[in-house]
């Protein structure tokens, strides 16, 4: 089910949640949030799912405008950030609570909710834990569970707040391939919200970058990596450093810029290879597991951070207080009116 | 007069190095407990020892006495009706105020709270007010042949007064420290508000409401301040169970008296009891979380 996103916005109070958010994601999609804490992510999030009434605008499902339905009424999986597992009932009858709560006439028979719980809890590999409480279940498992209870209503599209937010960094990325696969399996449409650009670039068809309440950004993962839209994308996704200059424009004189590199695009050198060559003196070495990360200032005073594989950093041989040449690969220019 | 008190936790983390040096621990124990013994164990104890004073059978003849009979029973009657309405109150209250936002919501846990910090005796006054021969409905109560004040009503008012606080307190930060996670859930999985109150909400504050309705209980047949201004003290009418204690007394009929009264000293053990298992069983249900 396609799902669009119609000028929405949201006030708490005089807090401006979300402003005017556009956005349309095709059916089958999986669809990544992406931005920091307060950006308005879950906000939009409960929006689509009828928790939360927008102030304005508007939320089509497959065509039809669905804003003044009933969460209800909406069937929509959602999973939540803490998973909401009802904590006194089994696995088994949190499974099954969307399916037990129908009205006698749509309610299937105990045996087909049995036989529909189980094959849940085959899907996501949990089969031997019907018996067992959400306090007996690890923190990936009950994300699980929470993912196949909000599946048990077959939901036209599943949203998961910060799925994988709670759990320590092995499972997480364990669970979200996992996701990756059910989501080629059964092709609902999806979104999930992430503050973790990996997370996001990793899992999604599509990534919209959310930032105070606003859109700076939507496109497949390679469109918002390799051409952000402006400096407030970059900067979220990878480490960059500035540099700020100035351009001659005809019109207005001069203006200001900022220069934009990620730290893995700069490549450290023991002698001056071309123009674009700066003398820097390395200040810190700090190793990150399979990269290492080099701190250091330039001779204007300005500090610059590189990202080497640590092949790269064996070969260099690189000691701190060195003087070296650091050379940016890929630079990218913004005018200055933007802050991040 | 104390108001129910949240349970605090006070997780044991295994740092030793921050108690306090056994003597100390010792003497602090040894001196809350000789506290406890001097002013709760003691008055007990001496409860039951002059009620049965006498032996077994004076004990159960002043019990079996019409008056007393008469006391127990309009006590009973006026927890019977106070407990359940306050019951449904405090839930709504709780409900409303924990997981909704409302213009009012302050107001109204201000008004919640009022009989806590409200003398019993001036609650009582206060529908001798509204409804007594000088009040303000007075007249229209008399044209009407309605008795409220020293009568049965104006007791169970008062007692409803005095103890709406106990449930809807226990359940306010109970429901509140949950959220509303689980009923959104509930929601989102297609559930009507009923159900959604009937499988999830309630399961989940089942022993909170045991809690707030025990102390309520104990509270709605103990309480003497404001029934006793409304209920005129016409014997075998409209008297409870602790203004009968009182009038033997002052009768020096000591041993009927006692007898009465570990009647209500019985019923605070039993509260003590329940209430200690529903307040453990409150704190498990928060640490699940
Ligand atoms: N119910 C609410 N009442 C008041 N402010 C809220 C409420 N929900 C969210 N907010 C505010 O809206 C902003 C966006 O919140 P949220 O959508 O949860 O952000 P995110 O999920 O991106 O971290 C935050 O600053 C938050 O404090
Ligand atoms: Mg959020």
């Amino acid at each position: 089910m396609s799902i669009e996103i119609e000028n929405i916005g949201k006030q708490f109070g005089s807090f401006t949640a979300l402003d005017d958010i556009n956005l349309s994601i095709p059916s089958g999609e999986l669809v990544a949030l992406l931005g920091p804490s307060g950006s308005g992510k879950t906000t939009l999030l409960r929006i689509i799912a009828g928790l939360e009434t927008p102030d304005s605008g508007r939320i089509i499902f497959n065509g039809e405008d669905t804003t003044d339905r009933h969460v209800r009424e909406r069937k929509v999986g959602f999973v939540f950030q803490h998973y909401a597992l009802f904590k006194h009932m089994t696995v088994f009858d949190n499974v099954a609570f969307g399916l037990n709560v129908r009205p006698r006439d749509s309610r299937p028979s105990k045996s087909a909710i049995k036989e529909k719980v189980m094959e849940l809890l085959r899907l996501v590999q949990l089969e031997g834990m019907a018996k067992r409480y959400p306090s007996q279940l690890s923190g990936g498992q009950r994300q699980r569970i929470a993912l196949a209870r909000a599946l048990a209503v077959e939901p036209q599209v599943l949203l998961l707040d910060e799925p994988f937010g709670a759990l320590d960094a092995q499972v997480r990325a364990e669970l979200r391939r996992w996701l990756r696969r059910l989501h080629d399996e059964i092709h609902v449409t999806s979104v999930f919200v992430t503050h973790d650009q990996e997370e996001a670039l990793e899992v999604a068809d599509r990534i919209v970058v959310m930032n105070k309440g606003r859109i700076e950004q939507a496109g497949t993962p390679d469109q918002v990596y390799e051409h952000p839209a402006n400096p407030f994308v970059l900067n979220f996704l990878g480490n960059v450093n500035l540099f700020h200059g100035r351009i001659p424009q005809p019109a207005q004189g001069e203006r200001k810029t900022v220069s934009y590199v990620r730290s893995h695009d700069i490549d450290i050198d023991r002698s001056q290879q071309d123009s674009s060559s700066l003398s820097a003196e390395i200040r810190h070495i700090q190793k990150l597991g399979p990269s290492v990360r080099v701190t250091l200032t330039l001779a204007s005073g300005e500090p610059i951070e590189a990202e080497l594989t640590r092949d790269a950093f064996q070969n260099l041989g690189l000691q701190q207080g060195e003087q070296v040449y650091v050379r940016p690969r890929q630079v990218r220019v913004f005018v200055e009116d933007y802050q991040i | 007069m104390a108001a129910p008190t949240t349970t605090y936790t006070g997780k044991n983390n295994g740092n030793h190095r921050i108690t306090e040096p056994a003597p100390v621990r010792w003497l602090l124990t040894a001196i809350a407990l000789a506290f406890l013994a001097l002013f709760l164990a003691l008055p007990l104890a001496a409860v039951f020892s002059q009620a049965f004073a006498k032996g077994w059978e004076t004990y159960l003849a002043a019990l079996w006495e019409p008056d007393t009979l008469s006391s127990v029973k309009l006590t009973l009657i006026t927890a019977a009706v106070a407990v359940p309405l306050n019951l449904v109150f405090g839930v709504i209250a709780s409900w409303a105020i924990a997981k909704f936002t409302f213009p009012g919501k302050n107001l109204l846990i201000t008004l919640i709270d009022l009989p806590f910090s409200v003398s019993p005796v001036i609650s009582g006054l206060i529908y001798v007010l509204i409804f007594g021969r000088q009040g303000w409905l007075g007249p229209w109560l008399d044209a009407h042949d309605i008795k409220i004040v020293f009568a049965v009503p104006g007791i169970i008012l008062a007692t409803i007064f005095v103890t709406f606080p106990f449930i809807a307190r226990e359940l306010i930060p109970l429901m509140e420290a949950q959220g509303k996670d689980e009923e959104e859930a509930a929601l989102v999985l297609g559930a009507s508000g009923l159900q959604t109150f009937l499988r999830v909400t309630l399961p989940n504050i089942k022993w909170g409401i045991i809690y707030g309705v025990i102390l309520c209980n104990a509270r709605a047949m103990g309480e003497f301040g404001a029934v006793s201004v409304v209920s005129g003290h016409i014997r075998g009418s409209t008297n409870t169970v602790p203004l009968h204690v009182e009038i033997l007394y002052n009768e020096y009929n000591y041993t009927a008296a006692f007898a009465v009264a570990s009647l209500l000293a019985l019923l605070a053990l039993v509260t003590l009891v329940v209430k200690t298992v529903a307040e453990w069983k409150v704190q498990q249900q928060l640490e699940r979380e």
